[in-house]
């Protein structure tokens, strides 16, 4: 089985004095359809794991592959590529440019991309938001939005470019209980098509039991993986 | 619209103040720019029309500038030869073959002469003497190569032939004689001869050092009263194009021998103050400049700042480090090129008011005029905007590099 994205013995130490290890010897490989939720006490690296699979931050040992390239050898140029074209991010504050509209917001990575016409951009853009039950919103800014719209605002932006892998870090942590509950909707119905995977970084137990699959993280250590059960 | 642009006027929007207050340091600054580069080239450029066209653009004269060699230094040249006590030579001065010259000179393009023979006198009236650099003038010809006829404030130039020992004196002279148009004064030469002249013209230049010892009589009878009959020793030239003058004498002393000044050699002393004067502009002008950037910088960094987390979103939805330099270069760019613009319409509306302004005329090279003198040129325009774009763009460089590096995860951690 082919996987998006995968973590070959990856280890991201923060120099200093006194290095602190984030990451030790992790492995994960995520396959298309699943939905990895990544749990964890706090301090235990996964958001770590989560910059490092998006490519946000470099490994200091072991490799990342995206999509069975190997991402230690590229450029940070060829790494801001990837990311735009095949990931997406959502993060625990929505970070939506508060100079555009929603609507504006969601187009931001196209227009980057620019492999859509102009009129296409829109379309989809609209589409996006309309999926998220945002129709209303799509000219207002982003401080007009309650928290959970511009949470689902955020997702519509990271799946712009429709990326093979929606990476989240705690995407739920301002949100109120059904909020929540409605991201992870959203996210669960991203992965049925079986060609998307989407990665999930939260401390809420009760939501990532509702993955496909669960990795424990305990002190930068995979104690704890699902799959390796099923496997 | 670009991406680019849409983020960096966002940014620019959303601190409107701040943005006009830093726009208004770059529009002053180009504006003061071109106003006092209005003014100050003004009044060079009617200083060096008032004072040097006064003079011809170009004056020979029956000298050279390094002595005769003697026999020996010749013969040996570079070799240990010292010659002393040489009498010089008493020979007749004057330029040789002086009409040759002349018709060879005028036959330039765009290039006029006149024959002059200069020597002192003494000028007597009711007992009171005046030295005076007495020239020997063609009428028909002098007006082609100076402005005498433009400054004559009293009598004409034709006088001097129409009136039998006529005189043309500066307004300086008559006024040290206590004499007026029309009163006969006694010139006195160095070889004692003495004549009577009557006064048929007086010339005010505005430069009191002219009007205080010039005196213009007919070449024929300057040459009788000093003696030199025959001679002249000064080829005043003028030229339709005034930035010519220098190659044109560096030329005309190659090819004849004799001292040959251009009006940049003989007035090098006001030329250099000028270089000064816009040195000071410059200088003036680049400290506004300076401000102003300064301003920049500040409001950038604040944005870079501020907007640490739009940074790494950006980064994180793939925007590539170059990218985020440029939104704040932009930015940088934008208040720059606006400022710049602004800068512009103030500079033109200062030289507007300047214009208006009425004062007392003074004297000297001035007199005649009330108001500023102001050279309405498109480079300030251009030099301006050009220092404004390329200050805005260096203080918007340093806090674009630094958002361009922002490490992202820094951030997005930061914020959780």
């Amino acid at each position: 089985m082919s996987t998006l994205i995968a973590a070959e013995n990856v280890s991201r130490i923060l120099p200093g004095p006194q290095p602190v290890a984030l990451v030790r010897e992790v492995s994960l490989a995520v396959r298309p359809g699943e939905f990895v939720a990544i749990t964890g006490p706090s301090g235990s690296g996964k958001s770590s794991l989560l910059y490092l699979l998006g490519l946000l931050d470099r490994a200091t040992e072991g490799r990342i592959l995206l999509e069975g390239r190997d991402t230690a050898q590229m450029s940070d140029d060829a790494l801001a590529a990837a990311r735009l074209a095949r990931l997406g991010f959502v993060f625990q504050f929505h970070f939506l440019l508060p100079e555009f509209t929603t609507l504006e917001n969601v187009l931001i990575p196209m227009r980057r991309l620019g492999r859509l016409s102009d009129r296409d951009q829109e379309a989809r853009a609209k589409a996006l938001l309309e999926a998220m039950g945002l129709a209303e919103a799509m000219g207002k800014y982003p401080d007009q939005l309650s928290g959970g719209m511009r949470q689902r605002v955020a997702i519509a932006r990271a799946l712009a470019n429709d990326p093979a892998v929606i990476l989240a870090d705690e995407p739920t942590g301002n949100l109120d209980t059904k909020n929540a509950s409605a991201v992870f909707d959203i996210f669960a119905a991203l992965v049925a098509s079986g060609e998307r995977s989407v990665v999930v970084v939260t401390h809420d137990q009760h939501l990532a039991a509702r993955a496909t699959r669960q990795v424990r993280l305990v002190d930068g250590r995979i104690t704890d993986d699902s799959a390796a059960l099923v496997g | 619209m670009s991406l680019t642009l849409a983020i960096a006027v966002g940014h620019l929007k959303r601190r409107k103040r701040q943005t006009v207050v830093s726009l208004l340091g770059v529009a002053l600054g180009v504006g003061f720019f071109v106003a006092i580069a209005a003014l100050m080239r003004g009044f060079q450029t009617y200083f060096v029309q008032q004072v040097i066209d006064v003079a011809p653009h170009v004056v020979m004269k029956d000298e050279f500038r390094s002595p005769d060699l003697q026999p020996a230094e010749r013969a040996f040249a570079g070799g240990a030869v010292v010659v002393r006590g040489v009498r010089p030579r008493e020979a007749v001065r004057g330029i040789r073959e002086a009409g040759a010259k002349i018709e060879a000179i005028e036959a330039i393009p765009g290039v006029a002469a006149a024959p002059v023979l200069r020597g002192p006198a003494l000028f007597r009236y009711g007992g009171r003497d005046v030295a005076v650099s007495l020239a020997g003038i063609d009428p028909g010809r002098e007006r082609r190569v100076t402005n005498i006829e433009k400054d004559m404030i009293a009598g004409r130039l034709e006088d001097l032939r129409a009136t039998a020992n006529g005189v043309i004196v500066g307004i300086g002279v008559a006024q040290r004689l206590g004499a007026s148009l029309g009163d006969t004064v006694i010139a006195v030469a160095p070889s004692g001869v003495a004549t009577s002249f009557r006064i048929v013209g007086l010339i005010e230049t505005g430069v009191t050092a002219l009007d205080e010892r010039e005196a213009y009589v007919l070449l024929r009878l300057a040459q009788v009263i000093l003696d030199r009959p025959n001679v002249i020793n000064q080829i005043r030239i003028r030229l339709e194009d005034v930035r010519k003058a220098e190659p044109l004498a560096r030329r005309l002393e190659t090819a004849f021998g004799y001292r040959t000044e251009s009006w940049e050699e003989s007035n090098r002393n006001v030329l250099a103050l000028f270089v000064i004067q816009n040195a000071i502009m410059f200088s003036v002008v680049g400290a506004i400049l300076l401000v102003a950037a300064f301003g920049i910088y500040t409001i950038i960094s604040q944005v870079v700042h501020e907007k640490a987390r739009d940074i790494a979103i950006l980064k994180s939805l793939g925007f590539r480090a170059s990218d985020i330099q440029a939104i704040f270069l932009l930015e940088g760019v934008i208040v720059g090129v606006a400022g710049a613009v602004v800068g512009w319409a103030v500079g033109y509306g200062l030289i507007e008011v300047l214009a208006q302004i009425r004062f007392q005329s003074a004297g000297g090279p001035l007199r005649g005029r009330d108001g500023f003198i102001l050279a309405r040129e498109t480079w300030p325009y251009l030099a301006g905007g050009g220092f404004a774009l390329i200050a805005a763009m260096v203080a918007a460089f340093v806090p674009a590099r630094k958002a361009s590096r922002l490490n992202p995860v820094e951030i997005v951690r930061g914020a959780a």
